[in-house]
């Protein structure tokens, strides 16, 4: 293999301006995390209620959250974020249509934002769904049988039982909307996978920074993991659900 | 409704061929990485699963570094190393094409594994005491149950699999995707086809989804 190895590129200038490419990855990792977590929290609210909605006996409802399921499920992740991009502000009021194109501050990072977190939605949609089914039946009966409406059962007898279920499917969905977020470069965010292309054409030291970045999605990765673990040891039920090892 | 009276359709149909080869790609690459994935997939559980430790522990290292990075940084990762390793320029399919089937592998294997750890373990054993080997064992009794079990879940896999095949966009590998963009600036219709390549991709993975639902019916092993 011939290649010229400088481990110090990080510290010098890049072509154009006054920054180190040290700070185009600082500025990915930023924007990385950033659009991750705030996808994060959409997709929290959005998939735990279409989730809930799936298992209600309400018909029109969840018909609607099942619509909602396989539309974002079933089209690539990439196609859905050009038509946020591309389509949806065509799609808008003339007014807020020019606005967005024109005006919207940080237009690229709320988009990735909608679209990665209602992308993700849909899967942990699925996720609470089978969680609420696994509940047994006498849950919701009991709830119930005592006075609580259904959503008051849902409330404070199912879900909470739900969610504790999932959150080991719900730590790997977690993972995910790290490593998915990379997609957000298509339309421009400058997160980490742009940075690495960015720095690869501008140093063509592109070993060592996709190193780079390739360790700070790890690190990523391995947080997002510990983090939910650690939830997951908070939240447990005691002598509830089984954890024996 | 004016963004609707707007579109102008009739773009699609000239296109079309155009398209069509790109979405032959898409399925040319879906299909070689799976076929690779599943058999590099399955060598992979079973490294994993073997009493060798430095194989087990190589086996999981791999899969666990293939699972912890975007997809879109393997590629990269893959376009720019190998023509470094080979020192000839390859195209972007074909680095496509390597890089689906390593990725992709790491995750099959983790279903293998989870269907080879699914077969009771009497069966191993009543293998071995008819006398044969761990490869004899293997081929013909535990994997064949192995992925029976797990075929639905193969399956949707490669569903996913083939909405992942969008990203060689960042390559410029020319995909489904790519082909649809392209088709889109030479007719200056780019929303149009947005919403048909959006289109194409729900019918087929919607398709394959409700498929995939009516063979998990079938397909259960009665015990």
């Amino acid at each position: 293999m011939n290649y010229h190895w400088n481990w110090g590129i990080f510290f010098e200038q890049v072509k154009a301006g006054e920054e180190t490419y040290l700070d185009w990855l600082i500025t990915g990792f930023g924007w990385t995390v950033a659009v991750a977590l705030s996808a994060w929290v959409i997709a929290l609210l959005c998939g735990g209620i279409i989730g809930t909605l799936r298992t209600t006996p309400h018909r029109g409802l969840a018909f609607f959250a099942t619509c909602w399921v396989e539309l974002f499920r079933n089209v690539p992740l990439l196609v859905q974020m050009l038509l946020w991009f591309f389509v949806v502000p065509e799609l808008l009021p003339r007014d807020l249509s020019l606005w967005v194109k024109q005006d919207m501050p940080a237009k690229e990072f709320v988009t990735a934002v909608l679209c990665l977190g209602l992308f993700t939605s849909a899967r942990i949609a699925e996720q609470v769904r089978a969680g609420v089914q696994s509940l047994p039946n006498g849950q919701r009966m009991a709830g119930l049988a005592i006075g609580f409406t259904l959503p008051q059962t849902y409330r404070y007898v199912i879900l909470p039982m739900a969610f504790r279920i999932i959150i080991p499917p719900l730590t790997s969905e977690f993972m995910n909307v790290f490593k998915n977020s990379s997609v957000a470069f298509a339309i421009g965010v400058l997160e980490l996978t742009f940075q690495a292309r960015q720095m690869q054409e501008d140093s063509e030291q592109g070993i060592e920074a996709y190193l780079a970045v390739t360790v700070l999605y790890f690190i990523c990765a391995f947080i997002a993991n510990r983090g939910m673990a650690f939830i997951e040891k908070r939240s447990r039920v005691p002598g509830f659900i089984a954890t024996a090892k | 409704m004016s963004f609707f009276a707007q579109l102008d359709l009739s773009v699609i149909g000239p296109s079309l061929p155009f398209i069509w080869t790109g979405l032959l790609f898409t399925v040319k690459l879906t299909l070689i990485a799976m076929t690779g994935g599943i058999i590099l997939g399955t060598l992979l559980a079973l490294a994993r699963l073997s009493p060798i430790a430095p194989l087990a522990m190589a086996a999981t290292w791999y899969v666990n570094l293939m699972r912890s990075i975007p997809l879109l940084m393997v590629i990269l990762w893959f376009f720019l190393i190998i023509p470094l390793l080979t020192g000839k320029p390859m195209g972007a399919e074909n680095s496509a094409i390597i890089t689906f089937t390593l990725f992709e592998a790491a995750y099959y294997s983790e279903i293998m594994r989870a269907g080879i750890q699914s077969v009771p373990r009497g069966q191993v054993m009543a293998g071995q005491a008819i006398g044969m080997t761990y490869w004899q064992t293997m081929g013909h009794v535990v994997l064949p149950q192995a992925f029976r079990n797990m075929l639905p879940i193969l399956l949707t896999q490669t569903i996913i699999l083939f909405q992942d095949t969008s990203l060689v966009y960042a390559i410029g590998a020319k995909d489904l995707l790519k082909a649809a963009e392209i088709a889109g600036k030479n007719y200056n219709r780019p929303i149009e086809m947005y919403i048909f390549v959006a289109f194409v991709y729900f019918v087929i993975c919607f398709a394959l989804s409700r498929l995939v639902k009516h063979l998990q019916s079938r397909i259960a092993i009665i015990r």
